[in-house]
């Protein structure tokens, strides 16, 4: 066994205990904590991965904006920090059934995959994903439609926000 | 690779020796190495912290026209040592119906994310952490684990103020995060790459300390990185005397010790990134070359000098209203960066394959001529809100003499 796979291994439970704590304990900031602790064990995944971009705007966006702003939102709306309802609702066999029916099939599809057993391939040497990555966005035949086409949505969520939050005169 | 040329990475190697010789497998007796190196890394940090409690009780008394510590040592300078002892020995107090886990975690978790900054920071040409092609983004996520340590002090103390001290830093924190990471591009741009060591190799041998070609950018870093730290002017989160010490209120002893290094800490790395950003970091004029222990000295020194100029805002201006200050970063220095940032990159563009001087030069005009243009917006603005309070103070005058 290889430190990548016992680091994959340990990073693998924390994401899956986090995970289910985030949806099985009652207090709401404890499950927003456990939130992050599985988004930063996914960013770990990331950095096995040798993607050290993604790792990093992982951490940056969810971390340091979505979970934060679900702290916030939380903090502000709900003056009972517990959530006294039933847990479950009348749907959870169905639902159940369907989570085990899904990874019993990705279980298969995995299993019989040749590539699954495989050591990845070492990266050249002067190799950077950054580079990579900044040039696939905004070269023509690659991704520099989908990249404007999110950028122009976003531009649009941002102008409607101000226009929203704004005071009419 | 000598003993007297590269001491840090002749040791490393000689440890791998050594593991390897033992019967380890080559991964595992560099993965051990590593480990040691950044325990020494840490341990270094951590030793400094110790001096800069010092240094920082010592430059607020003379800010403030006192003497500072002068008892223990000479200067005072064992004085960090006794404070230690106080906090060690003081009661550990958990509030009343708080959230135990929570509350104990949020100190370590804020002085990780300092010490995860030291992995990426150059000390000397061969001695870093990591060279990490996405450095500057890291030191994004590292401060946003920051804003989740004090996030979590604030709620786990169940204390009002605690809450409200970590509402407002956690405000402070996400608006000022935007002109930080624009002001960061702009090096990333004159560079080329976003490693903290190709940045400070680009201002060596044929290139100019960027604060000569980003001048505005410099003072966009310092100011945000001044609200990032929440010291003064945006120490709101403590604000003494409105919400008594804010996030850390409830803690004591060491927990709060831990809080109080990390900040200084903080600071102090901050001036360094202030210092590999746009003051060349640890290169003087070549004065580096001698010997790596001369590059990590240069580098510390220009990192105190940045850090001497944070204390030196911190303990001269005062304290500004909330709303002052996210109208100030979102009205003036969100746009200013933005204005910088897009002529750097259009300028960086033309001016590709240019004599540095000639570069340098028109980047620092260009600087120049945004800074003017937006002083002039300044005061046509005010005089506008001038005029427009003046006929309000006429009308007062006279009613005063009917």
């Amino acid at each position: 066994m290889t430190a990548i796979q016992i680091i994959f291994i340990l990073s693998a439970l924390v994401i899956l205990g986090a995970a289910v704590m985030v949806v099985s304990t009652r207090n709401l900031v404890h499950a927003a904590l456990y939130l992050v602790a599985t988004l930063f064990g996914v960013a770990v995944l990331y950095a096995i991965l040798d993607a050290t971009f993604l790792t990093v705007v992982q951490v940056v966006v969810y971390i340091g904006a979505i979970a934060i702003l679900f702290i916030f939102a939380i903090m502000l709306t709900r003056r009972e920090m517990r959530d006294q309802g039933e847990q479950l609702n009348k749907g959870w066999g169905a639902a159940a059934l369907i989570g085990l029916l899904t990874f019993g099939g990705l279980f298969m599809l995995l299993n019989n995959w040749r590539g699954v057993n495989a050591t990845a391939a070492a990266l050249p040497s002067g190799f950077d994903g950054v580079v990579e990555l900044g040039t696939a966005l905004v070269s023509t035949d690659a991704f520099v439609l989908p990249f404007e086409v999110a950028s122009v949505l976003l531009l649009a969520a941002l102008i409607g926000a101000v226009y929203v939050a704004g005071t009419k005169k | 690779m000598t003993f007297w040329s590269d001491p840090i990475n002749f040791v490393a190697q000689w440890l791998r020796d050594v593991f390897t010789g033992w019967g380890w497998n080559p991964g595992l007796a560099n993965a051990i190495t590593l480990l040691l190196g950044a325990l020494v890394l840490i341990l270094f940090a951590m030793l400094l912290d110790i001096f800069l409690v010092w240094v920082e009780r010592k430059v607020v008394a003379r800010f403030q026209d006192r003497l500072g510590p002068n008892r223990i040592g000479p200067f005072g300078i064992f004085q960090p040592f006794a404070d230690i002892v106080k906090l060690i020995i003081k009661e550990d107090i958990t509030p009343a119906g708080a959230d135990k886990l929570v509350y104990n975690l949020a100190p370590i978790l804020s002085l990780t994310s300092v010490l995860l900054l030291w992995a990426i920071l150059p000390l000397a040409a061969t001695i870093y952490g990591t060279d990490l092609n996405v450095a500057l983004l890291y030191l994004v996520a590292a401060g946003s684990l920051g804003t989740l340590s004090i996030i979590m002090a604030g709620w786990s103390s169940n204390n009002k103020y605690a809450l409200l001290g970590a509402f407002r830093m956690v405000a402070a924190m996400v608006s000022y995060e935007i002109p930080m990471v624009v002001a960061l591009l702009i090096p990333t741009i004159i560079t080329g790459s976003m490693s903290v060591k190709e940045i400070t190799l680009a201002q060596g041998d044929g290139g100019v300390w960027f604060f000569i070609a980003a001048p505005l950018a410099t003072v966009i870093f310092l100011i945000s990185a001044i609200a990032e730290l929440g010291r003064s002017p945006f120490d709101l989160n403590e604000a003494e005397s409105e919400i008594v010490a804010g996030f850390h209120i409830e803690y004591t002893g060491m927990k709060f010790g831990l809080f109080y290094a990390g900040e200084l800490l903080h600071a102090f790395t901050f001036g360094g990134f202030l210092a590999i950003l746009f003051f060349g970091g640890y290169r003087f004029f070549g004065l580096e070359n001698l010997h790596p222990f001369v590059g990590a000295i240069i580098f510390l020194v220009k990192a105190l000098i940045g850090y001497w100029v944070i204390m030196w805002v911190k303990y001269t201006v005062p304290r500004i209203r909330i709303d002052h200050m996210l109208g100030f970063n979102w009205k003036f220095l969100t746009p200013l960066s933005l204005v910088v940032l897009m002529v750097t990159a259009v300028l960086n563009q033309v001016l590709a394959g240019t004599e540095t001087w000639v570069y340098a030069l028109v980047m620092f005009l260009a600087n120049v001529v945004i800074g003017w243009l937006t002083l002039e917006a300044l005061r046509a603005y005010s005089r506008s809100q001038r005029k427009a309070e003046e006929p309000a103070v006429e009308s007062v005058a006279q009613a005063a003499q009917h």
